[in-house]
């Protein structure tokens, strides 16, 4: 019997609910087999990644911790995705972030004062923009592709991060631990939810949301990103610059990703050290897919992924899972989706009806 | 030895992870699909061939479940492009994601391992010579590589199979219409990728330094994928930049061998600095680019 895949003339609302009901469900499923096949309880794996990160208000808080940079990457990445301007160097970005905001308290250890964090915040943005701005002048004024460009920037930013902490940046009373000093108070982003190490970049990613959502939804320089990436040749005929696009995503993408790797540093850290790189640039990749990239979508996606990454400390310890297995999950989730997305815009026929 | 007679004899060997990867995404490219996740097979080949290497199974085995496991992999990528005709360039991150985390999570038991490497076979005279002698004096797998470099070249300049190949990546409509199977031939290609990442990560990890750690393949894939565009889809190119790029990737060990004042970093962040240079060296010659790009690349095929 042969099989056809026909084009819908619009996107079923229906088939995309099921969707991701079925992406989910796979993931799980898959997941289960391969953590069964390495010798790991699947069940009480299964548990641990999608059950406990809600059991207690400690870890469901740590969810929301974690799902602030998560989201706010996110965010400016979709932007360009669908602008088809692919920026997968959100890591290297949030690394420049971070160094740029922590050389404040590095240089001023002693200085006091409110506006402190809040201009971390922003040397954080510019950092990231600056290194997203090496892409945007490689694409638009060499013609080299901007995947590569910014996935080789991720690995040089590494390196530098690297090397500030094990020379100029070390602290030198930090028993040759790979960490600057650490950061004086005013240097600190405020708590959001007191008892809690909640800070307010949740609410930073809350406004990049919004802000977001009206750019995309309602105004006319997100109508001409989608249809730049949409539809290149009528976009350039009608007057919309590709390379006005290739800089706005990529400058977006790159402050995003900055003030993330700054409000890393000013929260949770406390100190500029290598763990500020532990894949939220990647991962981001996965939250804006997973999240249909709609500003909405990605509130939802964001969220899951960071349960599941709470998920993951917890199957470490209970189930004896590798923290890799929340790298697999997302990888299947991500894979799933794909696959899933199909049957929003294509109907399966079988049959006859395949041949026409 | 030399800083020179220390790069040349080491070469060869540091580029073939490089140059196997990229040979398999060439022949992937020129069949119009644009595979990302060639890191993501790479590592998970490295993991595959460690784990068989050290449980017993000997190099050959070791190689031939990498490739296994690189072909697997890169099918479920097929699947995604070309059946259910996802974005390319989403499904090949979703595979390199999926890949990396899977050599992390079966690699996670054996980490810091180390096993043996591969003898050299010396070319008898040759390898006496001073200087240059290191270059004729390698591993197995370096002489097949060398092998499959000359191997594919001539399949895409002289075989049915190679113009196949390019007629699909060029104009895959007019390829269906004198009844060329386009999906089923750009799988096949996409397989044979998989294939040759799957054993560019086995050797990695099992000859070149033959030990598991997490990230071993530190942004060599990606490196292979650049090193298509720097070739201009052309196989004599591609080995061309995968040698500079293997002597490039000596210059850590090279530094520390003859006390340079760099700090290690820069000379980690070579390779991709490089990569970032000359990528827009050879990218902004848009009027070559045209020339040799493949027409349909990264395209989706709807009949």
């Amino acid at each position: 019997m042969r099989a056809r895949l026909i084009r819908r003339e619009r996107a079923s609302a229906r088939a995309a609910l099921f969707g991701i009901l079925a992406t989910l469900a796979l993931s799980v499923v898959t997941s289960g087999v391969l953590f069964a096949a390495l010798g790991a309880p699947p069940l009480r794996a299964l548990h641990a990644l999608l059950i406990d990160p809600f059991l207690s208000w400690g870890s469901f808080s740590e969810v929301l911790l974690k799902m602030a940079p998560l989201l706010m990457i996110a965010q400016g990445l979709a932007i360009g995705f669908r602008a088809k301007v692919f920026n997968i160097g959100a890591e290297g970005q949030l690394i420049l972030g971070a160094i740029f905001a922590s050389a404040i308290p590095i240089w001023f250890p002693t200085a006091t004062g409110g506006w402190i964090w809040p201009l971390m915040m922003v040397l954080g943005a510019l950092g990231g923009m600056l290194w997203a701005a090496i892409p945007a002048y490689w694409r638009s004024h060499l013609n080299a592709s901007e995947i590569l460009v910014t996935l080789m920037l991720s690995l040089v930013a590494a390196q530098l991060l690297n090397y500030l902490l094990l020379g100029p940046w070390k602290d030198p009373a930090g028993f040759n631990f790979p960490q600057s000093v650490m950061f004086q108070w005013d240097a600190m982003l405020p708590t959001l939810l007191p008892g809690t190490r909640v800070n307010i970049s949740l609410l930073f990613a809350l406004a990049a949301t919004l802000a977001a959502w009206l750019y995309m939804q309602h105004s006319f320089g997100g109508y001409r990103l989608l249809v730049g990436g949409l539809a290149p040749r009528a976009a350039s005929y009608a007057g919309f610059s590709e390379n006005r696009a290739i800089w706005l995503s990529l400058l977006i993408g790159g402050a995003a990703a900055g003030l993330a790797g700054a409000a890393e540093v000013a929260g949770p850290l406390g100190q500029l050290q290598r763990s500020v790189s532990t894949g939220y640039g990647y991962s981001a990749i996965i939250v804006a897919y997973l999240g249909g990239l709609n500003p909405i979508g990605i509130l939802f996606s964001s969220f899951l992924l960071a349960a599941l990454f709470i998920g993951g400390d917890s199957a470490m310890v209970s189930a004896g899972l590798p923290v890799a297995a929340v790298r697999v999950v997302q990888g299947l989730l991500l894979v799933f989706y794909l696959g899933g997305v199909t049957f929003v815009r294509y109907r399966l026929v079988f049959g006859k009806g395949a041949e026409a | 030895m030399s800083a020179i007679e220390f790069i040349l004899s080491g070469m060869l060997a540091a580029a073939m992870p490089f140059l196997l990867a990229a040979l398999g995404e060439l022949v992937v490219e020129r069949s119009g699909v644009l595979n990302l996740g060639v890191e993501g097979m790479m590592a998970f080949g490295a993991a595959i061939g460690f784990i068989s290497v050290y449980l017993g199974a000997g190099h050959f085995a070791g190689f031939v479940l990498a490739a296994l496991g690189g072909a697997a992999l890169s099918l479920v990528f097929a699947t995604l492009v070309l059946w259910l005709r996802a974005n390319q360039v989403a499904a090949g991150l979703a595979i390199g994601i999926l890949g990396l985390g899977l050599s992390a999570l079966i690699g996670k038991p054996y980490e810091s391992l180390t096993i043996t490497g591969l003898k050299e076979i010396s070319l008898p005279g040759l390898s006496s010579l001073p200087v240059i002698g290191g270059i004729f004096s390698q591993d197995i797998v370096v002489w097949l590589g060398l092998l499959a470099t000359v191997s594919i070249w001539w399949v895409f300049r002289a075989t049915r199979l190679g113009l196949l190949i390019r007629a699909v990546g060029e104009n895959p409509h007019a390829a269906l219409a004198i009844g060329t199977p386009v999906l089923v031939l750009r799988a096949c290609a996409i397989a044979f990728g998989g294939a040759m990442a799957g054993i560019a990560g086995a050797y990695a990890a099992t000859v070149y330094t033959p030990l598991w750690a997490d990230g071993i393949i530190a942004g060599r894939g990606w490196i292979a994928l650049a090193l298509v565009v720097f070739g201009t889809w052309m196989t004599g190119r591609v080995f061309f930049g995968a040698c500079l790029f293997g002597a490039l990737s000596l210059a850590e060990l090279t530094g520390q061998a003859v006390g340079w004042h760099l700090p290690s970093q820069l000379l980690a962040s070579l390779p991709y600095l490089v990569t970032i240079l000359i990528l827009g060296v050879i990218s902004s010659n848009r009027a070559r680019m045209k020339m040799n790009a493949v027409a349909s690349l990264g395209e989706t095929f709807e009949r």
